[in-house]
């Protein structure tokens, strides 16, 4: 320890290079159902900023000549009853299907995450008041609410979103909740207060940043929820209306002409279940939910009975 | 008590300490009883004691860290400002600027998420307005300070790099970085193994001493506390029952707990087959009878040590607490 050897110092830089870069540990953590779906989400994302760049006609153009037509050339995945584009609609529909529900999760998120902190913080009767009022808010139905909404204020977009924001409140912050309070009775917590820390400075920057991936993971799932809630609204023509392209109106839109002619149906049917899905099984990787542990289970088990060892459970790849 | 706590305003005064906290039923639990501390600036008290004798519990009200639910009585004065009474923004200037406060357990006390370096600048930047690169700088300085090799890659580190004495060294850098003025240190060296722990506390001391600061430091280790501290307050059930300079304490310990503790310990010195033990199991506040805590342990006791509650009065340059120091001493002195 004492001679002053350069080899030591070298092994150090080593381990401190053989560090994997940021991508590799994110693909690493996600997983490869977890990279899929993340890949999946940032491409559709992407089709959503660019789509005028990418939509090769107007969404909303008409051309009672062409309708019906199936997958050509021109139209790739065909025209529906009015002749529109189908790939275009599907490209603009991504907009209002991906706006909707990142308003409603962004809402909720705002308002739920300080009431979840300010409850896991006090504790007491505060907590038990704020508490009850999540529990009460849950029980509420979100597509019952979103339907009063629109019985008082008419169809559209935004009463459907705020009436769904409300609904989601609970669902997201009683997870931030309960994160909050196993993080708030944590003696770090207690040391940071005696270095002249601030609540607020203390349950934002350390508290809520610890439980960061617990809360995006909740919130993937949750704009998943949102997204199918709000096509269903649109599906029932409650929420976004009718000549706008999205999602949900695509379906219903086509839906009664679905015999013998379902490709403008299937198509945003099987964008918004691979939305959802994607966004589920990223928000449980992110929240640090292990898939398949079953499989895992199995595997680890078989290898035991095989070698006769524990081996399985040791950790592969770690440097010594 | 001591010429330099009378001459000067002391750095911390406690006066009467009583904390009481919300137990499971209605009445709520004592867990101290009529604490009387002062201590002067730059000078370094020892608070000694078995668990659940109120050590910890007296730093954590002095640094207002009691648990929710408890409630105080008497009076904490810290440099002459009543530290129960203090406004939010007052009391984080002062948790800021006065005190600071080495815990046990390191690893539970630092943020696991964040790295070693943000831990350390965070409350120069936040709370005193430092330059970023200005308080990386000074962090560095006091880590290699305090015996850590290669300080910058030390600062980009994560805690669960660390090892448990490096990661103590670091909480000790951090008291040191705020440069407050009193240090509270709950058993520092507890979780350490012991040559760390002599490294650690020897560091901790020196650089103390250096920079002139007030400390209270817990221990369950007597030695410890009587190589460290000026004086040494011996702790029993929530009480404080001797009082004194730690040269003294060998020699002139006057109260049968501390007399207990100290036979108890092993020496270097003397083969002994068994170790003398204190008979009975300790006692908390709560369980206190109207008399001495210690009566119904004590080799000496008698009626008027259940029923009459001793004070804590000088005896030969200490204090004790206890109603028959005079005759045990006058007795083991004609053995």
């Amino acid at each position: 320890m004492n001679t002053p050897t350069v080899e030591p110092v070298a092994v150090v830089t080593d381990v401190a290079v053989a560090r994997p870069s940021r991508i590799a540990r994110l693909r690493s953590s996600l997983g490869p159902a977890g990279t899929a779906a993340a890949i999946f989400l940032i491409v559709v994302l992407l089709i959503a900023i660019a789509a005028p760049l990418i939509a090769p006609y107007d969404p909303d153009a008409q051309s009672l000549l062409s309708a019906f037509a199936g997958p050509s050339g021109a139209h790739l995945l065909g025209t529906d009853d009015l002749g529109r584009d189908i790939l275009s609609r599907l490209v603009y529909g991504s907009r209002t299907s991906l706006l909707g529900p990142a308003l409603v999760v962004a809402v909720a998120l705002l308002v739920g995450i300080p009431l979840a902190l300010i409850a896991a913080w006090y504790g007491g009767a505060v907590d038990a008041i704020v508490a009850r009022i999540f529990d009460l808010v849950y029980a509420l139905p979100g597509l019952l609410l979103a339907v009063l909404a629109v019985a008082l204020f008419g169809p559209g977009l935004m009463p459907a979103v705020v009436a769904l924001s409300i609904a989601y409140i609970p669902f997201l912050a009683r997870i931030v909740r309960a994160a909050a309070r196993q993080q708030r009775v944590s003696p770090y917590v207690d040391a940071l207060a005696v270095q002249g820390f601030g609540v607020t400075r203390i349950m934002v920057r350390h508290i809520l940043r610890n439980i960061g991936p617990v809360v995006l993971g909740q919130a993937a799932i949750a704009f998943g929820y949102a997204l199918l809630d709000l096509a269903s609204l649109s599906f029932l023509g409650l929420a976004v209306q009718a000549p706008t392209a999205d999602w949900g109106v695509m379906v219903s839109d086509s839906n009664a002409l679905m015999q013998g002619y379902w490709l403008p149906v299937l198509a945003p049917g099987v964008l918004i279940v691979l939305c959802v899905l994607s966004l589920t099984v990223l928000g449980a990787r992110i929240s640090g939910e292990r898939p398949q542990p079953y499989l895992r289970m199995r595997r680890a088990t078989r290898a035991r009975v095989g070698t006769g060892a524990h081996s399985s459970t040791t950790p592969t790849g770690a440097t010594p | 008590m001591t010429t330099n706590a009378a001459t000067t305003t002391p750095l911390l005064e406690i006066s009467n300490l009583t904390v009481h906290l919300a137990g499971g039923g209605d009445n709520p639990k004592p867990v101290l009883d009529g604490i009387d501390l002062t201590l002067a600036p730059g000078e370094s008290l020892g608070l000694v004691g078995e668990s659940g004798s109120g050590k910890s519990m007296t730093v954590r009200a002095v640094s207002r860290l009691l648990p929710n639910g408890a409630s105080l009585d008497g009076a904490i004065r810290f440099d002459g400002r009543d530290v129960a009474a203090m406004s939010a923004a007052a009391l984080r200037e002062y948790r800021d600027t006065g005190v600071g406060m080495i815990f046990q357990d390191p690893r539970a006390h630092i943020n696991p998420t964040r790295r070693i370096g943000a831990f350390l600048t965070e409350a120069l930047v936040r709370n005193r307005a430092v330059p970023r690169r200005t308080a990386r700088d000074r962090a560095a300085a006091v880590l290699a300070e305090v015996g850590i090799d290669d300080p910058d890659r030390r600062l980009r580190q994560y805690p669960h790099e660390l090892s448990g004495g490096m990661l103590q060294r670091v909480m000790i850098a951090s008291v040191l970085l705020a440069e407050p003025r009193l240090i509270l240190a709950d058993e520092p060296t507890t979780a350490l193994d012991v040559t760390i722990q002599a490294e650690v506390v020897g560091i901790l001391d020196r650089l103390r001493r250096e920079r002139g600061l007030g400390m209270v430091f817990i221990t369950h280790d007597l030695d410890l506390a009587l190589a460290v501290c000026g004086r040494v307050a011996v702790m029993y059930a929530g009480r404080i029952v001797e009082f004194r300079e730690a040269d003294d304490l060998h020699r002139r310990a006057a109260h049968p707990y501390t007399l207990g503790l100290l036979g108890s310990r092993p020496s270097i010195d003397a083969r002994a087959e068994r170790l003398n033990a204190i008979p009975g199991r300790p006692r908390s506040a709560f369980e206190a009878g109207p008399g001495c805590a210690f009566a119904d342990r004590c080799a000496h006791v008698r009626t008027v040590c259940h029923e009459v509650r001793p004070e804590l009065e000088p005896f030969d340059d200490g204090l004790v607490r206890c109603h028959r120091v005079a005759e045990i001493t006058r007795q083991e002195a004609t053995v």
